[in-house]
């Protein structure tokens, strides 16, 4: 599968945080799946809030060669209320972004970039909110 | 009433100064500075481009708007800066926004002036009753060549609009006018990375013919005076330009303040009288007349004439204010990093 054929396809998750919530165990998953791990097949859909707050971070200084420019890099994994949690790149950060318990908003950005002339990929990054 | 129920603007977080741009090519800063009108420009992060400026601009005009978002009829993208060649942006948007489906939709093009291009496309479309809201959108992340005027002012950002009808109008579109001729000031052919403008057309021939062509022939369409409107805003390539040809008009400079971005935004070409506007609906009191008068190179200009009405303070607040995004949590860059960010860095290919 050509990495435009996935992003194409996870769509709903890439580009509008959709996921779905388990009416029984009150679980969230993004991207959306058809049975929790609890057993349960009552899944709804929703969609994540736009807020969240870094519940913790590294910063890459050796990066896959295709964002070797990018270096360094911040991960965060961004806490979206209710235990929904995301792996996330975090964009225009300063030091001083990285704190647990930072709010941070999501971004839609691009996220890669198939050489001069492929597809582009987009989804969303997390920022630091001003505080 | 027909007219805008929605807006929203983004402005990327880096910027770089006239000082540090001037440092390099041996450039004396005070002169660029008090000659184009403006000290610092909006740079975009290496992540964003019109698609995503373009995204963010779309969420926000739909929060004010309050309208979900399959319900736009169009989706308009006007800019110099797309990222594709052939693939029109404003297709990611809509999917990106939940608009995909059932909707028309175009990238426009027309020198800085093809924002307002798709605002007028858009309102006409609601006025024919073709459909019910359309979205349009100016956006540019533009570019000029290293060490020429432009560099200093071409800069980053975009404004959406949705058009509508009902009592969710915030501003209505009162009057409409455009005015274009074959004008060889500024161009870029295909496959060319930079524009180039043709100087002796630059100025009076252009930008100021075309703007006060059409700003007079909306002025006597609309029999309204200068002094019957609270706020303008005027394409803003530079900062002294929109000041100059306001003063022609016989606008006053307590009237084009508010929409007057460009000394610390830059040329956000597409988006500047479009994010202009923004920043002049975040305050304008209902009853408030403002007029809006953009300019392309090539050339053209479109003119609006809007009244805010009480639906603007109640909904103003749902999404970030153009000032906060311009004055708020800014990174400035370097040189070198700025240069890294644009890509106008030669690096060796990897084998
Ligand atoms: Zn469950």
């Amino acid at each position: 599968m050509t990495t435009s054929a996935r992003i194409w396809r996870e769509k709903p998750h890439r580009y509008r945080l959709e996921g779905v919530r388990c009416k029984k165990c009150g679980r969230t998953w993004v991207p959306a799946r058809q049975v929790c791990p609890c057993g349960s097949r009552g899944l709804s859909a929703m969609v994540l809030p736009e807020e969240g707050r870094i519940l913790t971070w590294t910063v890459v200084h050796t990066g896959h060669p295709e964002f070797s420019d990018s270096t360094p890099y911040a991960l965060v994994v961004v806490e979206f209320g209710k235990g929904a949690r995301l792996l996330m790149q975090l964009a225009d950060f300063r030091r001083e972004d990285l704190k647990i318990g930072r709010k941070v908003k999501v971004e839609f950005r691009k996220v890669q970039a198939a050489g001069e002339s492929g597809v582009l990929c987009y989804g969303y990054k997390a920022v630091a909110c001003s505080e | 009433m027909i007219g805008i129920i929605g807006y929203g603007a983004y402005i990327p977080r880096y910027r770089i100064k006239v000082e540090e741009i001037a440092k390099v090519w041996g450039a004396n800063a005070e002169n660029y500075k008090r000659g184009l009108g403006l000290t610092e420009k909006s740079v975009p992060a290496p992540d964003q481009d019109v698609i995503t400026l373009s995204a963010e601009a779309a969420k926000n005009a739909l929060k004010r708007a309050g309208i979900p978002a399959n319900a736009l009829g169009c989706l308009y993208i006007g800019s110099e800066s797309h990222p594709y060649a052939v693939k029109p942006s404003a297709t990611v948007v809509a999917d990106a926004i939940g608009a995909a489906g059932h909707l028309h939709v175009a990238s426009l093009e027309f020198a800085c002036k093809a924002g307002s291009e798709g605002m007028y496309i858009a309102y006409s479309q609601v006025k024919a009753g073709v459909i019910q809201y359309g979205m349009a959108i100016g956006a540019d992340t533009s570019q000029g060549a290293p060490g020429d005027a432009l560099e200093y002012s071409a800069s980053a950002g975009a404004a959406a609009y949705i058009m509508g009808q009902g009592p969710k109008v915030l501003a209505t579109v009162d009057w409409t006018h455009s005015y274009a001729t074959d004008t060889p000031d500024f161009w870029r052919r295909e496959y060319q990375h930079y524009p180039r403008h043709g100087s002796r057309f630059t100025g009076e021939p252009a930008y100021f013919h075309h703007i006060t062509s059409c700003a007079e022939a909306l002025l006597k369409k609309s029999g309204m005076k200068p002094k019957d409107f609270q706020y303008a805003v005027f394409h803003q390539p530079n900062g002294k330009f929109p000041m100059a040809v306001g003063a022609k008009l016989g606008f006053a400079r307590e009237q084009m303040v508010t929409g007057w971005l460009v000394p610390t935004l830059g040329n956000t070409y597409s988006g500047a009288s479009p994010i202009g506007l923004t920043a002049i609906l975040d305050v304008a009191k209902p009853g408030d007349r403002i007029f809006m008068c953009s300019f392309g190179s090539g050339a053209g200009s479109d003119g609006f004439v809007f009244t805010v009405t009480k639906a603007a303070p109640k909904v103003r607040d749902l999404a970030p204010k153009t000032r906060d995004y311009l004055d708020k949590d800014r990174i400035y860059l370097d040189y070198g990093t700025y240069a890294k960010f644009r890509k106008k860095i030669l690096k060796n290919l990897e084998d």
